[in-house]
């Protein structure tokens, strides 16, 4: 082709644009706590909004108050939700209890909210099989090998479908790093080939342990991914409750209606490190990096909308934070009264029917268990 | 009662169970309109709908994806993969996820997959099609592996698997597909998961084998008689668990043992077999434990597999020098 002269396609141009359509998230309130969408606001009563508030602060408090057990070693595996309060809490609210959660491991407070209890968190964290029996059973335990809760969701998505259960969904959370593995494709994929009802939720929190977003993929956005499965999708302002919850409501009515999956991007941040378990995040970030985060803190922005109201105050926040507190101390020594696991158990939970290698070990263990 | 091949007489198990359990689900690349690439589930999707018998997109991890989420529903699902050498694509799916989470639910949730595979070799098949994998996934406690090796038993395992709660690997032979013809019941039975079973009977020499190898071995069992070697044939059936009791009492008749597998010897199904029996029954034994398997390469190239694949002659071989010892 000669010089100068006009391709067939325009890549470049492709290119610059192709993440248009994407990156504009919805917001209802700003960084600075001023209403940017006064007409979405307006359909939350007053109490809804507290409510809000509350469950932000309850998880804040969770997430001091396990980092405390973490330092006195009376935790195991724990991930850090400092910063998600927004994204985690404003789109469980939007849910039911018929609807089917596939969490990670960041995701112990939707569990919580979803029908588990805060002392069975406790014993997942602490390595106890409790943790993963849940009260609502609309519930997998959290997931740990990343892009597994995405395929599950497929699955159980088209059992929904196939089920004909009205009103129902499934849906899922990972993070920014979790949009990398194949699962994540496939799982997405699979649902939007059967039209099945779930929505994915990314929590891009900016890091997967040290490894930040923009190292993951050159895609402009998250939620872009989804075009290529033929499925809606939509950035949001993670630190903003209000637009999460909305936007989630949304979705969630869209799947329940027969119209196939949608994936949400929530924008948002992890104060802490990875996990409990030795992640240092100054190894990889600085203070300059992270503090534009701080200052658009979820809790911060929603405090100061309803201190304007009038219906809101510290004195209230700093009682609220006490009862949590105590909630959470007692659901630890609930926690720590849970019997001793054995090992009898581990090996009859492994099959249905045990074969006979594992029978001999049971009445092995069985009779070591009860000297 | 009618002669059936062995694939026939998997669809008619498969057909079978979709009748009985309006939660049996089929799916997998193929399965349903072309039904299946061997024709194994052929007919079924015009029989039960496109709802119970589906095609996949083509993606093995979200094949057992679909499978957990669906058992998390109330449903019986019954996954293809359509080669073995294709599960790697689906190992979280079956060992990380699927074998583990009954157990990691604390037994209150059942996960009743029957996951089905075409494997083994001989038939000229691409490149990664005709592995014996099987040594991955008898390593993986939760999870049930059955092989049958007649027509009979297919049937009779397929519906065995199917109607269990727990997870259950089903390797279908490549070659035994439409090389064999067994009667058949066209009504139900089952043939139970964690049994091996006599084939042959004989006093002399105890012949352990799975899948396609029991032919080879029964071949090898009619040219020791010409020479009044009287061989003991059992089939394995299941690889996990490994029904030793049947292999204990024949080797307290025959005080010899040769097992035989068709893949690479190491760290193999063979292995498991005989250092079992080294355990639990060394002093009935009057020779060492032979074995017989494939040499320790990758999965050979087509043209060079009948060379590789152990046969009659070699267990026949195997079988004089453990008898002679």
């Amino acid at each position: 082709m000669a010089n100068g002269s006009k391709q067939i396609v325009d890549f470049a141009k492709i290119k610059a644009t192709m993440a248009d359509p994407y990156k504009h998230p919805v917001q209802v309130i700003d960084r600075e706590g001023k209403v940017v969408d006064p007409d979405t606001l307006a359909k939350y009563s007053d109490d809804q909004l507290v409510d809000f508030m509350k469950k932000m602060v309850w998880e804040r408090t969770l997430h001091e108050q396990t980092m405390n057990f973490s330092r006195q070693g009376r935790l195991g595996f724990y991930a850090p939700t400092a910063g998600e309060e927004a994204s985690e809490m404003g789109s469980v609210t939007a849910f039911k209890k018929q609807d089917f959660l596939l969490p990670a491991y960041r995701d112990l407070p939707q569990m919580i909210q979803h029908g588990t209890t805060v002392a069975k968190g406790f014993l997942w964290s602490k390595g106890h099989v409790e943790g993963n029996q849940h009260e609502n059973p609309n519930m997998m335990f959290p997931q740990i090998i990343i892009g597994a809760q995405y395929v599950e969701t497929a699955g159980v998505a088209l059992g929904i479908k196939k089920n004909g259960d009205e009103d129902r969904v499934a849906f899922v959370y990972t993070g920014d790093g979790g949009t990398s593995q194949g699962d994540w494709y496939e799982g997405v994929n699979f649902t939007s080939a059967y039209q099945a009802p779930a929505v994915f939720f990314v929590q891009n929190n900016g890091w997967a342990i040290s490894v930040p977003r923009y190292q993951q993929t050159a895609a402009e956005t998250l939620a872009q991914k989804a075009v290529a499965m033929g499925v809606p999708s939509v950035q949001v302002d993670g630190m903003d409750i209000v637009a999460v919850h909305e936007v989630s409501k949304a979705a969630r009515e869209f799947a329940a209606a027969g119209n196939g999956p949608v994936v949400i991007e929530t924008l948002t941040y992890r104060y802490g490190a990875h996990s409990s378990a030795g992640d240092d995040p100054s190894r990889y970030r600085t203070d300059e990096e992270t503090k534009p985060w701080f200052d658009a803190d979820p809790l911060i922005r929603m405090r100061k909308v309803l201190t304007d109201k009038g219906v809101w105050s510290q004195d209230q926040e700093d009682k609220l934070v006490e009862e949590y507190k105590d909630e959470f101390k007692s659901a630890m020594k609930d926690a720590e009264a849970a019997p001793a696991q054995k090992v009898s158990d581990f090996l009859k939970w492994t099959y249905n029917v045990p074969t006979p290698a594992v029978k001999k070990q049971i009445a092995e263990f069985e009779a070591k268990e009860s000297k | 009662m009618a002669k059936m091949t062995y694939i026939k007489a998997i669809t008619s198990g498969l057909d079978q169970v979709l009748g009985d359990d309006p939660k049996t689900l089929i799916f997998g690349e193929d399965v349903g309109k072309n039904g299946g690439v061997f024709r194994t589930t052929v007919g079924l999707q015009d029989k039960y709908g496109e709802d119970r018998v589906f095609d996949t997109p083509l993606a093995e991890s979200g094949i057992l994806g679909l499978a957990i989420g669906l058992s998390l529903t109330g449903w019986r699902p019954i996954p293809e993969i359509q080669f073995m050498g294709f599960t790697f694509e689906a190992m979280d799916g079956i060992v990380g996820q699927l074998a583990r989470d009954h157990y990691r639910f604390g037994g209150q949730k059942n996960f009743p997959v029957t996951v089905r595979t075409p494997f083994g070799g001989g038939t000229h098949t691409a490149e990664m099609h005709a592995d014996n994998l099987e040594n991955y996934f008898v390593s993986t406690p939760g999870l049930r592996v059955v092989t049958p090796a007649n027509p009979y038993d297919a049937k009779g395992l397929v519906i065995s698997a199917v109607e269990s709660d727990d997870p259950v690997l089903f390797m279908e032979n490549l070659k035994l597909y439409r090389s064999m013809k067994d009667e058949v019941p066209d009504e139900k039975y089952t043939v139970p998961l964690d049994s091996a079973k006599v084939v042959r009977e004989g006093t002399d020499i105890t012949l352990v084998a799975y899948s396609a190898e029991v032919n080879e071995a029964l071949t090898a069992a009619d040219a020791l008689a010409k020479d009044n070697i009287s061989a003991e044939v059992i089939d394995l059936r299941s690889l996990s668990p490994i029904d030793t009791d049947t292999i204990y009492a024949s080797i307290d008749k025959t005080h010899k043992v040769v097992v035989i597998q068709e893949a690479q010897r190491m760290a193999g199904v063979g292995a498991v077999v005989a250092s079992d029996i080294a355990e639990d029954k060394i002093m009935s034994l009057d020779a060492p434990i032979g074995r017989v398997a494939a040499p320790d390469s990758v999965y050979p190239f087509a043209q060079a597999e009948n060379d590789w694949i152990p046969n009659a002659d070699d267990i026949e071989a195997k079988a004089r020098e453990i008898f002679n010892y």
